[in-house]
Formats: structure tokens, sequence, C-alpha cells
């Protein structure tokens, strides 16, 4: 009989199972895994290098492209950590907006996540059902920002403007016919919070459905239950966030621990996992979905009735308006000032951190009274997570590499940066 | 919260040696110095006191300090003499002068809900050193193997120091200060040779907006009331 021995295989970085480019790196013996050494960087942008080029404001649409599907999220800790240095508060309505968007980004990401993850052990329906309520978060993106992904909707101070009375409608086309525009248009004839108001109350049963499909299905547990492991001491000490340490069994949430905008003031619970393994971390996945919906709804309610500004009145740091600036000496210099040169924020460092859907989002920005950071690092949740593969994935078969990547939800605009 | 704060420093001071000096912050942050030497011990004392518990290194990052304070105008005096295109550097080199290379540490207390940022400085020379913290949390192994790859640290007793980020093969540090935006190197397809090949790069650096730095006398009065650097804590 022939001898075996171990052997080197190369996984990626173009595989539709590596989420993004991750070369993966794996010594097998046989089907089962001994060493995986993920070769990053492949999407490496040194977008911290070109924060330090740039007024501040002015890489606030880069902070879109690092986790590029959990997208105001991002936004979210960098105008923080910048507030945070010039001493700004936020109104109450901006707060609620920020929340608000931050837990659709939640939805958006976790819903993306749900898709592929199904997509790559065997689920492929799930792709589809996620990407049609994606689409209907995609359109409240639009309606605040413009466009459907990179936002740039928060700044320091505040948001951008105010939430819009009118959606974004479909419009009659080669590839869709006027009945079906009116039906999906029918939703979308109020303003954004009608249109939100309504997505919530239906959201809940497609959570169900998503659950039907997987839950309890046996395929589904027999690819999940009981693989990549993580005690909870372990996943503290690979500096785990989010789910992945929730999963563990760890209730640690930045919303409830160190509650930042009004995090404090709406109700939510925190799902957390027994078993540390891929089946627990999808199930507080699916659970953060529902809890997601009822903070957007709770959001929703209050926005309704609290008409307010949403940015502070401090033109050093956000420009007057147009109408302003054409009337007005002071405000046409503001203006200038803040296109031309940006703002200084006084020297000293800090760090901002929110929950991200995929876990501890964290800017850490030094600054020495320039109109630019001096040093800025973004601390992304995934690139802990995906330090921990090895560990993960050790003495597990090859198929089940792909379930762990999915489960770390990764995804390389934040890893490589 | 500020109470919260003092009573975090004076905890640290006590249980990790006064090797530690604190750094005043205006955000309500708690930050310590630690020398390179005592790096390791320190870092060990607050993962395992029961009072500190600080569990999770949630991330570690290197700055190069070189041209801290430094701008392209000089705003006080730039308005008598016209305004450049922002190339050079003016003005003397600010707090980092001596010193040039720091690692920062943020720690997290999942038992305690208490946060911490420690800074050691590397000890000079080239390339820069520093201890590594790899065997108290493990999560430092790819964190430094990125302060390494972009700024050249080296950490002594690192399993695995290899490059992370950049392209196989890169030469240099790109984080560093004195690393151009632009790069040094290009790379196209050559069609004649049948391969990828690396050259100089041909575009010019270019400063869009030059950096500066205005006194502002509103952040004045706020920093009195932060606590100051040089009156004793613990």
């Amino acid at each position: 009989m022939a001898e075996i021995r171990s052997y080197t295989m190369n996984f990626g970085p173009q595989h539709p199972a590596a989420h993004g480019v991750l070369r993966l790196v794996l010594e097998m013996d046989g089907e089962v895994v001994q060493k995986a050494d993920p070769h990053i960087g492949l999407l490496h942008r040194a977008t911290e290098k070109l924060a330090e080029s740039k007024p501040f404001n002015q890489s606030i649409g880069y902070m879109d492209r690092l986790d590029y599907v959990s997208m105001m999220c991002n936004e979210h800790a960098y105008v923080m950590a910048i507030e945070k240095l010039l001493g700004i508060e936020v109104p109450l309505r901006a707060q609620y907006i920020r929340v608000m968007f931050d837990e659709i980004t939640r939805i958006l990401n976790h819903l993306m996540w749900l898709g592929a993850h199904g997509l790559d052990i065997g689920a492929m329906t799930m792709f589809l059902y996620c990407f049609r309520e994606r689409e209907d978060l995609m359109d409240c993106y639009e309606a605040v920002s413009g466009t459907r992904m990179h936002a740039t909707y928060y700044r320091p101070g505040g948001v951008y403007r105010d939430l819009p009375d009118s959606m974004p409608k479909y419009q009659p086309s080669r590839f869709k016919s006027q009945k079906e525009v009116d039906r999906l248009n029918e939703k979308r004839s109020g303003s954004l919070l009608d249109f939100i108001d309504d997505f919530t109350a239906r959201f809940p049963a497609c959570v169900d459905e998503y659950e039907t499909l997987l839950t309890d299905n046996r395929i589904w547990k027999q690819r999940t239950v009981n693989i990549g492991v993580v005690s909870p001491e372990r996943a503290l000490n690979l500096g785990f966030t989010g789910p992945m340490i929730r999963g563990s069994g760890i209730a640690w949430d930045l919303r409830k621990k160190q509650p930042y905008e009004v995090y404090g003031k709406v109700d939510f619970d925190i799902p957390v996992g027994v078993n540390g393994d891929c089946y627990d971390r999808y199930l507080v996945r699916v659970e953060e979905l529902r809890q997601s919906n009822r903070i957007i709804k709770q959001c929703v309610d209050w926005l309704r009735t609290n008409p307010g500004p949403v940015m502070v009145d401090d033109h050093k740091v956000v420009p007057p308006t147009r109408e302003q600036m054409k009337g007005d000496m002071e405000s046409l210099i503001h203006h200038f000032k803040l296109f031309t040169e940006g703002y200084c924020v006084p020297a000293g460092e800090a760090y901002a951190a929110v929950e991200a859907p995929k876990g501890e989002f964290g800017i850490y920005l030094v600054s020495d009274g320039a109109n630019k950071p001096y040093r800025l690092k973004c601390r992304a949740p995934g690139f802990p997570h995906l330090a921990a593969l090895e560990e993960m994935v050790q003495g597990h078969m090859l198929a089940d590499v792909v379930a762990v990547i999915g489960t770390a939800d990764i995804v390389f605009g934040e890893i490589d940066r | 919260m500020s109470e919260a704060l003092e009573k975090l420093a004076g905890l640290v001071l006590a249980r990790c040696g006064d090797g530690l000096e604190r750094v005043a912050s205006r955000c309500g942050e708690l930050t310590f110095e630690v020398p390179a030497g005592q790096l390791v011990s320190v870092c060990r004392c607050l993962r395992d006191d029961p009072e500190l518990k600080f569990e999770q290194l949630v991330d570690l990052t290197g700055v190069d300090y070189l041209q801290y304070g430094r701008v392209e105008w000089a705003t006080e005096s730039a308005s008598n003499m016209g305004f450049s295109r922002g190339r050079d550097l003016a003005g003397p080199a600010g707090e980092g002068s001596g010193r040039r290379f720091a690692v920062v540490y943020h720690l997290l207390s999942v038992a305690h809900n208490r946060r911490i940022r420690l800074r050691a400085w590397c000890e000079p020379g080239e390339p820069p050193m520093l201890d590594s913290v790899v065997d108290i949390w493990s999560s430092a192994n790819w964190n430094e193997r990125e302060a390494f790859d972009l700024f050249g640290i080296l950490f002594r007793g690192h399993p695995d120091l290899r490059r992370i980020l950049t392209d196989y093969g890169f030469v240099g540090h790109p984080f560093r200060k004195d690393f151009p935006l632009i790069g040094n190197v290009e790379v196209r397809y050559a069609e004649a040779r049948g391969r990828v090949v690396y050259e100089p790069v041909a575009i010019e650096p270019r400063t869009l907006v030059p950096r500066v730095i205005r006194e502002d006398n509103r952040y004045e009065a706020a920093l009195k009331d932060a606590p100051r650097k040089d009156v004793g804590h613990g």
C-alpha cells in the first residue's frame, strides 16, 4: 500500500468561498487540516496612510470602503473619534438617526452573511431570500444619501441631512413592466420613515422564513454543529468581539456595556451562545436580526414625533447652508475655509469604538493639532477573527474550512484596509 | 466617569510598578507610557491581577512620530510670505524629535468593563525593537506582524514575524512617515517580456491640501481641566 504523506494545498485567492481575496495555504493529512496559513493583504489600499494626507472630512468616504457590507458603522466610529477630540455633542435627533442606520446596517450585514454562509455550505435558496430584503434596505441608504452603498452620510457633528419625505421610485423599463413597477412602488409612496416602518412590520416574518429553511435543517446542523468550537477563555485571548464572542457564551456587547449615542435609551436583548460552535454563532446572528428590527422600530417611533436639528450649529466644523452662504460674509468665509483647508482638531489621541455587525470596530486617532489626522488606525473586528482561523480549523476536514471562514464573517475590505 | 478613571489609574500604578507614566488626556481616556524594558511584566500584571483583569488586547499598532507637529505652511508667517504648493515640511519637529517609533496597546477588561491604553517607545536605533506580547495575548500575533510590516518594528520573541499586508517581496515599510504616499515602485505587465515588471514610479508626489496647525484658543480652556502630565498621580 502506498504511503500517504501530508501535502500542501493552496486555497484561493480566487475562490467563491474565500469571501474576497483570501489566500489560504493548507497543510493537509488526507482530508484533515494540519496547518492553515492565511495570506492576506491582496486588498490592501493603505486607507490609514491615505487618511493622513487628507483633511478629516475627506476620509469619511474611505471608511465606507473598509467593511463594505456594513458601511455606516465604519463611518460612525470615525466621526465619533473626531467628535471625541473636538468635544462635540451631537443633537439628539442625529443620534437616533445614527442608531437607526447602524441597525439597518447590521441587518444588511447579517443578511449578506447569512446568504453567503448558506451558499458556501449548500443552502442556495438563502442567498436569494436574503438579497430580496437587502434590496429594501439599500433603498433606505439611497433615500438619505443618494447612493446605495458608500453613503458618506455621517459627518462630525451629526448626519449630512434630515430624513427625506419621499422614497426613490422604480421607473418602467425594458426589464420592468408598469404593473411590476406599480407593485414595487406601492410601499415607496410615503416618506422614508413610512417605508422603514413597513419594513419592520414585515421583516420578522422573513426571519421566520429563513429559520424554517435552516435552524432545524439536518444538513445545516451537520455542517455547523461542533465545527470551529472556541472556548470563552480562548475567545477573549484571541481578541474576539461581536457575535464571535457572544457565540462562545460571553454576553459582551458595546451597545449595552459602553453605550454610545442613544443605545442606552432603546430596549433590546443580547443573544448569547452556549457551545461556541458555528451553529451557535448562526443562532446569535439570526436573533440579532430580530433585535435590530426592534431597535429600528423604536427609533422610527421616536423620530416621527421629535423633529429637530440633525447637525450641530458650529460653522467651524460644519459648513453653513447654501442659503446662509449667499447672504452672509462670515458664512462665506466659513464655507471657503472648510472646503479648502478643513478644520483643525486639537492635539491629542482618542479611541472610539462601535459595535459593528462583525464586532468591535474602533478608530484610534492621533492628532497633532493639524487639519489632517497624524495617525489613524482602524481596529477591524475581522482581523483577529481571521487570525484565529488556524486554531479553529485544526483537525477539521477541508470542507469545514469553508464553514469556519463563513462563520467568522470575513470581509477583506476591513482586514486588508 | 472621571472618578472611576482616577481610581483605575491609582490601582494600575499601585499594582503594576512605578515605571508607568500617565499621559494627559482630554477625552476621558486613560493612557500610560511604559518603559520598553518593563513592557512584558506590566502587561502580564495587567492581565493577571484579579482587580485589573485586562483579558483582551483589542488593538496593537505602531506610530511613527517623525513628523509630529510639523506643518507645510507656518500659518503665523505664511500670509506675509505667500503660500507655496505645500511640498516642504516647515517648522520644528514636535514632541517626537528624540524618540521616533512607539507601539500603542489598547486593552479591554471584559470582566470590569474598563479600557486602558499603553504606549511603549521602541528602543532607539535601526531597526526599532520591542518585546513581543504574543505570550500574553494571542491576538497580538497578527497585529505585531502588521506593525513590523508597516513600520519595521521588530518584536523580540515573536514566533513568526513575517510581512502580512504588503506584497510578496515588498521593499521598505510603507507607513513610516518618510515613505512617500505614492510609493517607490509601480507595477505593469510588460507585453514584450510576457510578465509583470516593477519600475520606479513615474508620477510626482502632490499635495492637495497643505498640512497646517492653527492656534485655536477654544480648545485651550478645555486643556486646563484635564489632568496635567507634570502633576504626579498615585
